[in-house]
Formats: structure tokens, C-alpha cells, sequence
């Protein structure tokens, strides 16, 4: 077996006196989509932030390509090759839906190929293209969003949350979307709070509580396994409705 | 921007931004309203050139600090420092080339008030770099010991001004040719003032190239709302912070280098004399927003002067009362900018 | 400002409890020897002063040490306990020194008229400081500062320009009531080779409200109330999901900070004859308290005691030491221009740029510390 692209050994995360993350173990493999599930609170935004270095793992072990990337700053992380999708999406309001692209695409200007792909995948960032991305929509502001992480190439995406609050038509076209990612051959770290979206798309998934991984596996083991999916997932969704 | 190609296909419906003009307004409005108080029309030309001068001085105060203030989260009371250093800058060009200010010709004045400018801003500016590095960097995330520390930096730069300069206020006398008024009919507009405007202008539209136009720019836009993800784009935003700093230090200089001009006298506390009204412009204009900061400057100044001409009394509370009645129409400021 | 070990903590288990001492300082000792003893070393001098030293220049020391003590403590309510920096505090300084001073010249020399002078300056303080603190509830906490910057130097502005009431830039000078005047004799004869006249009388006025109102402060700092102050500023938002109203809290913290900075000007004022914008609300002073209350040990209390008398002290004493370090250096570029007397701000503020970074508690900080 080839080393996971992306690798967490043990790693614990503190936010102030807060001991959040207890010990996470998760491994992404290269080319596929991952699944992070898991209730509110269960730590997963906290994971996304500690892979990013905006929190700063306190034990542990953190290896992205063969490299540890566990005391990283941020920008450097981003630098490797790590694009990030907020769960607040992080859009600068001020800025127009261009400038939001151009600031994304750090290494120079997006080649047109790319640009008409993304805009393939999300079509509607086309009409919106000198508006001040404060204007756009939740949904559109999502694209924008997604957009910015694949503005040039990446070694890995972490989305957190891209259907939330979506209606759904806006869930469905993002679904869409995420296949089209994956055929592209993109490695994605998915937190998604939506079963029939994380079942549609994941290769793999983990499922998350209480600052740990307590599950981790196939996506279709999951999907197949009645009871693993009620003992896992009644505590996945228990709060969430 | 020639950095990316537009979409290939055309956009079929633009749905138009919406700009706010409301505080633009104001201006205007403010004018017109005067108008009838003041009385005599060149009168009131007179005030207002004078407003927009002293706006545009305090807008050269201030835009460097609104930057800084929303791109880090960093309150810094010893702004005024650079705006006091700035002004005695202009000592190390007026010394050697006083010969030049006697001169009765407009292109040797100028080129005297421009060697002040680039004098004051490179002093500032270093100035600026060290500051940043020795005061404020250790207390990044206190709000508290920011103030604390800045303001002790305030203390520690202007006992150092005294050491170095003196302590008594040290006359600077204006070049010879921008003395003196333009009369046009009975309108009377002080040269110096004009000049003011005209620097005042260049700078603005300058920054608002840079900012709108330029990666630079962008990214300190950008930064200003939100920092966190602007790293997570790649970008180290403490290095720009730090010429976002040392510039901002820099044109503090710049304003530093008008106002002395203006008063014709230095004092090592001139710098926290007009902190008070950069406050104000910076509340009112919006933490952050250069155009809330050039319009908070001008709503103010203009304020000052027609209501100092009206009942010189309240003139210089005139500022509190602005300030209190747009925070009250507008809570974040006249542009407030989005934040985290 | 983040949990610094140097700092009071909200609960301290070292903290004894009973005894006469222990009640009148609320449970709030010292806690450490050099400390006590230099606590206590300050009460007596200051309360000794006027039969231990001759001439008018220490007993005016003192009182200003006095008035200092309760401006800086009450100052020390917001900025070490609460958390808040303003910038208004001389204005209430000065609320209350014209206060007494329009009083006792408009109405006559006479008890009553302090009486009035003083509740309206109160009122009149009580009234800006929630003003103040309503308006900064629709904004953002950081304007805080600059608000009452701006705030206080118009409040500066407006005394100097309202002459006709404030006297403007010369101030105001009155006269006292009878029995605080230097030709009162409350004793025909002198005790201990002092005369018992109405300037003693004004110094000790002086002294024991300035005891009383600190110790009003030291209570209040170490109440329930104190304790919720301390809560929030350490980490307002869990305060406020606990269920405190912080703005209530702190607007209540402004309030009686500023009652007290306003008995403070009062005091001044009485000691003085006199007031005026250099006397109290100069933007100086503002400088001179924040060092004071930096360097004697934010969040503590007694640091307002010990930067309070050390401030003043160095104010009268040191300059002259650095006039004779400057003389003595003449001849040698810029060396004699920083310990010239007039440049003594700029050592003090370098240390108290060093306070805030290695030492935040200060002095009792350091004492404190020193014990364990
Ligand atoms: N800034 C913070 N300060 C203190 N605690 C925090 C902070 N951010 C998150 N937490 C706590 O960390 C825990 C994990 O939060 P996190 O946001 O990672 O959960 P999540 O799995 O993403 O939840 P959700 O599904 O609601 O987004 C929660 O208990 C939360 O209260
Ligand atoms: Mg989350």
C-alpha cells in the first residue's frame, strides 16, 4: 500500500484551555474523495483548521506528501499545495467575483482551459463576474468559493460544509459538481453533514466524535452495513435534526 | 488588471453593484446648508477651500493608520509620533537649503517641499519599520497592551524629539512663493491651501490605484476582511502588514510635512494634538475603509471650519458631534467594511 | 489582557481571613512582606508628614501623593480590573476640581458650597461616564479608547473656552472655607513645633477622604461585583454566555471610577486654592496616571499607592538629581540633552514600555512574586 497523500498521527489540538481534538488519526489517499462525518461539535472544522495551520496542533503528527507539515504556517501550507474552503467560505465581500479568482490563482495569471472549466462547473459565477462577491447569493457564494480552491492546480482540497443552508437544487448541482472534481482525478477532504451527498460522492469516509476518529473505512462498507450506518450515524445526525 | 481573461463567453445579464452614495452626499449637502449661515458666497469659498485642505492633511494623517487598524486588528496611539517626525524631518532639508525658501520662485519652492516630502516620508517610514518591530510586534492579539505600549512609544518619541530638536516650538516659515492668497474677484483661497488640496488629491487617487488596480491592493482589501483566509490563499500576510505599516508610517510623514507647513511651527506634541481628529475620521469613516477615511476627513474639516466661522465656540466640539450622530445613523461608520 | 500569573486572580486561596486588618483592607492583604511594610512605611509618612517635615513643600507633596493614590486607584478599577482604557479620567479629575472651584467662587466660601460644588460635579460625572459608556454600547469595544479621547480633549477645549465660567487657561483661584484657611488656629498652641492651623486641617481633610475612598475601592474591587469585572475581562464572551451583562458591568465599573476620580479633583482642587487645566485636566496627567498605574502594578490596588508615590515623588525630587547628572556631563553631545531634568519622562516611559512587556503586574507584581 502507497502512503496516504495526507497523514494524522495522534494529533491533539488545543483552542485556548480547550483540549478539542484528542488524538485524531486519519489518512487521506491520493486521487480520492474522503467523507468526514461526524455530529456538531464533533471537531471536524477543528481538524480542517489543525491540517491548515490555523490552529496549531499541540501533539502529533501531521504529513502531507511525505513531508511534516505539523509546525507549518499557514501561507506555507497553502503552498504545498492545500486549498481550503471554509465553512464561513471566507469570500472577500469587497472584492469582485474576478478579483476573488485572480487572488486564488497565486502563481499568476488562471490559464483559459482551467477558467473555462470552472466556469463550466459553475456557470452562474460567469453572469457574476465584476459584481462584488458580496452580492452573490449563499449558494453562488459556495461556487465562488469552491472555484477559488481550483483556480490552479492542487494537491489537495478541504471543503467543510459546502452544502449547508443549500436548497436542494443548489445540493444536487453541487453533487454534480464534486463528481466532476473527482473525475478530474482531485484529492478531496469532504465535510458534509448530508448522508445522501456523502454517500453519493465518497470513496472513503470518517466519521468523527468527541475530538476522535471512531470510524474509518470504505464509503460502501458503510452504505451496505445497516447496523454500522445506525450506530454511527444515529450519532451523526442525532443533533443534527 | 491584465491578469486573467475575462469568461469566454459573454455575461448575458449584469445585475449593477450597488454603490453607496448616501455618505458621499453628505458633503455636498453639508455645503449647501452652510451656505445660507455663512452669509457672503466667497466667503463660503473661502471656508470651504480651507476645509478641504485641512481634509486632505488629516487624510494624509490617517489612511496609513485605518489600513494598519483594519488589516491586523492593531490599535497604534503612537501614530502621531510619525506625524510629529515627520514635520521636524523637514529641519534636515531647511537647514542646509534655506536659501531656497527665500527664493521668489515657485519651482525651487516646490522642489523644496517635495525634498521635505521625501525627507520626512524616508525618515518616517524607517522610523515606522522599527516601531512596528520593536513596539508593536510583542503584543500582537492584546488590544490592552497595544494601547498601553503604543502609547508609551508616544511618550519615549516625543522626549526623544525634545532631546534631539529642543523643546521649544521651532518656527518653520512657509517657501516664499506659496505665502500669500489667489484673489479671484473677492474670493480670497490661501496658496498653501491649494497646494494641500492638490497633494491631498494626488495621494488619494493614488492609493485608490493602488488599491483597486494592483495584486497589492487587492490583497490588502482582502486582508483587511479577512486575514485568516488570505494566508490560507498562500500569502504571508505579515509581511505586508509590515509595508502596510511602514508605508502607512510614511504618509503620516507626508501629513506631518503639510501640517507643520500649515501651523508654521513644530512642537514634538503636535503629532497627538491631531490623533484626536484622526480618531474621529477613522470612527467615522469606517475601520479599515480608505474611502470612509478620506470622506470622514473632508465631513469633518469642512464642519469645523463653516461652524467655526458660524460660532467659533463649538467649533471644536463640532467633531464630537459628528461623530456622535454617525455613529448613531451608522454604528461601523459611514463605509463599513466587512469583517471576519 | 490575558492571564497573567502577575495579575490579582479572581479566587486566591493564599488570600487569610478574619482579623480588624483583614476587614478594613476586605480580605485584600498585601500578600507579600516588602510589600507590607513598604504599604505601611507610605501610610505613616503620609500621615505623619506635616509634624515630620518643616516647610510647605512636603506637606504639598503629600497631599498630592494623596489625591494621586485615589485618582490612580480608581483609574486601576477600569484598566487592571475591568480591562477598559480610557482616556477620559482627567476629565472627571476635572469635572470635579471645577466643581468646588466654580462653587466656592460663585457662592462664597462656605461649607455649603462645597457640599453643592461636589454633588454636582458627581452628577455631572455620573452623567457623562454612562453617557459614554451608551454610546460605545453601538460600537465596536475597541473605539472605546478613542472615544473618550476624543471626548476628553474636547471636554479640554470646551473648559478653556467657556472663560467666562471656568476662567479659562488662568483657572480659577478661591478662597476656602474659614476653618480650612492657613490664619484658622483650631489650637492656640503648636504640637510638636507644628502649628495646628487650617492648612493642617485641609492636608488631613485630604488625607482621610483619600483613605476612606480607597478603601471604598479595595472593597469594591474584592465584591461580587469585582469579581464579575475580573470574569470579563479575562474572557468576555464566556462572561456574557454566563449570563453577566458586560456592557451593565462595565458601564457600572466607568461610573463609580469616574465618582472617585471626581472626589479626587475635588480634593485637589481644596488643597490647592485653585484649579485649573494644567492642575487637572491636562493631557499629561492622563500620561502621568497611566504610567503610575503601569508601573506600580495594574489589577492590584496598591500599585496605585506605590506608583502614585513614587510618581510624585520623582516629579519633585528626581529632576533635581538629573540636573546635577546633566551639569556634570556638560560638554558631551546629546548625553546631557537625555538626562537633562526635563527629559525624566522619557526614562519613565521606556520602563513602563518594559512594565508592559516583562513585568505587568509591576511592582506589587514583583514584590508578589519575589515571596514564592
Ligand atoms: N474558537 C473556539 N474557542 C473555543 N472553543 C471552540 C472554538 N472553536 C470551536 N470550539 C469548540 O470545539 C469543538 C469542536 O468544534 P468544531 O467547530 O470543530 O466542530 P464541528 O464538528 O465542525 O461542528 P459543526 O458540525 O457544528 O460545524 C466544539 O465543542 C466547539 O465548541
Ligand atoms: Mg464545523
Amino acid at each position: 500500500m502507497t502512503e496516504p497523500l495526507l497523514h494524522l498521527r495522534d494529533v491533539h489540538t488545543h483552542i485556548g484551555p480547550y483540549h478539542i481534538l484528542h488524538g485524531v488519526d486519519l489518512a487521506i489517499p491520493q486521487g480520492e474523495l474522503t467523507v468526514l462525518l461526524g455530529r456538531n461539535g464533533a471537531g471536524k472544522t477543528t481538524t480542517l483548521r489543525t491540517i491548515m495551520g490555523l490552529w496549531q496542533a499541540s501533539s502529533g503528527q501531521i504529513r502531507f506528501d511525505g513531508r511534516d507539515i505539523t509546525a507549518a504556517s499557514t501561507p506555507d501550507i497553502a503552498r504545498s499545495g492545500i486549498a481550503y474552503v471554509p465553512e464561513a467560505m471566507g469570500i472577500f465581500t469587497d472584492l469582485t467575483v474576478r478579483e476573488n479568482i485572480v487572488l486564488a490563482a497565486r502563481s499568476g495569471p488562471v490559464d483559459k482551459a482551467r477558467l473555462d472549466w470552472m466556469l463550466g462547473l459553475f456557470p452562474a459565477l460567469k453572469r457574476f463576474w465584476n459584481l462584488p462577491a458580496g452580492n452573490l447569493s449563499g449558494g453562488q457564494k459556495q461556487m465562488l468559493a469552491i472555484a477559488r480552491a481550483i483556480s490552479e492546480p492542487r494537491r489537495l482540497l478541504l471543503i467543510d460544509e459546502p452544502t449547508k443552508g443549500l436548497a436542494p437544487v443548489m445540493v444536487r448541482s453541487m453533487i454534480e459538481a464534486f463528481k466532476a472534481l473527482k473525475a478530474a482525478g482531485e484529492t478531496i477532504l469532504l465535510v458534509e453533514q448530508n448522508f445522501h451527498a456523502a454517500s453519493a460522492l465518497g470513496d472513503n469516509v470518517a466519521v468523527m466524535d468527541d475530538g476522535r476518529i471512531v470510524h474509518s473505512g470504505r464509503m460502501s462498507e458503510l452504505v451496505a452495513d445497516k447496523t454500522l450506518q445506525q450506530r454511527l450515524l444515529g450519532l451523526s445526525l442525532d443533533a443534527h435534526q | 488588471m491584465s491578469d486573467m481573461a475575462a469568461p469566454s463567453t459573454a455575461p448575458d445579464e449584469l445585475p449593477r453593484a450597488k454603490t453607496d452614495w448616501l455618505p458621499l452626499l453628505l458633503i455636498p449637502a453639508l455645503g449647501l446648508l452652510t451656505l445660507p449661515f455663512v452669509g457672503s458666497p466667497s466667503t463660503w469659498v473661502t471656508l470651504t477651500v480651507a476645509g478641504l485642505a485641512m481634509g486632505m492633511m488629516i487624510f494624509l494623517m490617517a489612511s496609513g493608520l485605518t489600513l494598519v487598524f483594519g488589516l491586523m486588528d492593531i490599535i497604534n496611539f503612537g501614530h502621531g509620533v510619525f506625524i510629529s517626525l515627520g514635520a521636524y524631518a523637514t529641519l534636515i532639508v531647511l537647514g542646509p537649503l534655506s536659501g531656497w525658501a527665500q527664493a521668489d520662485s515657485l519651482g525651487l519652492n516646490l522642489a523644496l517641499l517635495a525634498l521635505c516630502i521625501l525627507a520626512a516620508m524616508a525618515v518616517t517610514g524607517v522610523v515606522g519599520a522599527v516601531f512596528e518591530r520593536v513596539i508593536v510586534r510583542p503584543v500582537y492579539g492584546s488590544h490592552l497592551k497595544q494601547i498601553l505600549v503604543t502609547m508609551g512609544g508616544l511618550i519615549v518619541a516625543e522626549q526623544a524629539i525634545h532631546a534631539i530638536w529642543g523643546a521649544s516650538p521651532i518656527p518653520i516659515p512657509l517657501p516664499q512663493s506659496l505665502r500669500g492668497a489667489f484673489v479671484l474677484g473677492d474670493i480670497v483661497m490661501e496658496r498653501y491651501r491649494v497646494v494641500a488640496v492638490a497633494i491631498g488629491l494626488v495621494v488619494f487617487i493614488g492609493m485608490q490605484l493602488l488599491l483597486n488596480r494592483t495584486r497589492i491592493g487587492l490583497l490588502i482589501r482582502a486582508g483587511v476582511e479577512n486575514p485568516e483566509m488570505v494566508e490560507a490563499l498562500g500569502y504571508r500576510i505579515r509581511r505586508l502588514f509590515v509595508s502596510v505599516f511602514v508605508a502607512g508610517s510614511a504618509l503620516a510623514g507626508l501629513g506631518g510635512v503639510m501640517w507643520a507647513f500649515y501651523r508654521q511651527t513644530l512642537t514634538a506634541g503636535m503629532g497627538m494634538e491631531v490623533m484626536v481628529l484622526v480618531f474621529i475620521v477613522i470612527i467615522i469613516g469606517g475601520l479599515g475603509s480608505v474611502g470612509g477615511c478620506f470622506v470622514g476627513s473632508i465631513l469633518v474639516a469642512l464642519v469645523a471650519n463653516y461652524v467655526g466661522f458660524i460660532e467659533p465656540k463649538l467649533a471644536l466640539i463640532s467633531n464630537i458631534l459628528v461623530m456622535a450622530l454617525v455613529l448613531i445613523w451608522r454604528p461601523q461608520g459611514l463605509f463599513p467594511v466587512a469583517r471576519r | 489582557m490575558s492571564s497573567s500569573p502577575a495579575l490579582a486572580l479572581p479566587f486566591d486561596e493564599t488570600r487569610r481571613r478574619g482579623g480588624i486588618m483583614s476587614r478594613v483592607l476586605s480580605s485584600d492583604l498585601p500578600r507579600s512582606k516588602a510589600l507590607t511594610v513598604i504599604l505601611l512605611g507610605i501610610l505613616l509618612l503620609l500621615a505623619a508628614t506635616p509634624f515630620l517635615f518643616s516647610g510647605s513643600q512636603p506637606v504639598s507633596t503629600a497631599a498630592k501623593i494623596c489625591v494621586f493614590i485615589v485618582l490612580v486607584a480608581s483609574y486601576d478599577l477600569l484598566l487592571g480590573y475591568s480591562g477598559i482604557v480610557s482616556f477620559a479620567h482627567t476629565m472627571f479629575f476635572g469635572i470635579g476640581g471645577y466643581g468646588i472651584a466654580i462653587a466656592l467662587e460663585r457662592l462664597g466660601a462656605t461649607w455649603g458650597s462645597v457640599l453643592i460644588g461636589l454633588a454636582a460635579a458627581l452628577a455631572l460625572s455620573a452623567f457623562l461616564a454612562v453617557a459614554i459608556g451608551l454610546l460605545s454600547l453601538r460600537v465596536r469595544a475597541i473605539f472605546f479608547s478613542m472615544i473618550t479621547l476624543a471626548v476628553a480633549s474636547a471636554a479640554a477645549v470646551l473648559a478653556s473656552q467657556l472663560s467666562n465660567v471656568t476662567g479659562g487657561e488662568d483657572g480659577l483661584s478661591f478662597q476656602l472655607p474659614q476653618a480650612l484657611r492657613p490664619a484658622f488656629r483650631l489650637l492656640s498652641e503648636p504640637v510638636f513645633g507644628t502649628a495646628v492651623n487650617g492648612r493642617l486641617l485641609a492636608y488631613y481633610l485630604v488625607f482621610f477622604v483619600s483613605l476612606l475612598v480607597f478603601l471604598g475601592l479595595l472593597r469594591i474591587v474584592n465584591s461580587p461585583f469585582g469579581r464579575v469585572l475580573q470574569a470579563i475581562r479575562e474572557n468576555e464572551f464566556r462572561a456574557e454566555a454566563l449570563g453577566y451583562r458586560v456592557v451593565a458591568y462595565r458601564t457600572a465599573a466607568s461610573v463609580i471610577s469616574a465618582l472617585a476620580a471626581t472626589i479626587a479633583g475635588a480634593l485637589m482642587a481644596l488643597w490647592l486654592r485653585y484649579n485649573g487645566p494644567d492642575t487637572t485636566l491636562s493631557f499629561s496627567i492622563m500620561i502621568d496616571i497611566l504610567l503610575m498605574v503601569v508601573i506600580g502594578g495594574m489589577g492590584t490596588m496598591y500599585g496605585a499607592v506605590i506608583g502614585a508615590a513614587l510618581f510624585v515623588l520623582a516629579q519633585s525630587y528626581l529632576q533635581v538629581l538629573m540636573g546635577a547628572g546633566s551639569a556634570a556631563l556638560a560638554g558631551i553631545p546629546l548625553l546631557p540633552n537625555l538626562i537633562h531634568p526635563d527629559r525624566w519622562l522619557l526614562w519613565l516611559g521606556a520602563l513602563f514600555i518594559i512594565s508592559v512587556y516583562a513585568f505587568p503586574g509591576g511592582i506589587v507584581g514583583r514584590l508578589r512574586q519575589a515571596r514564592q
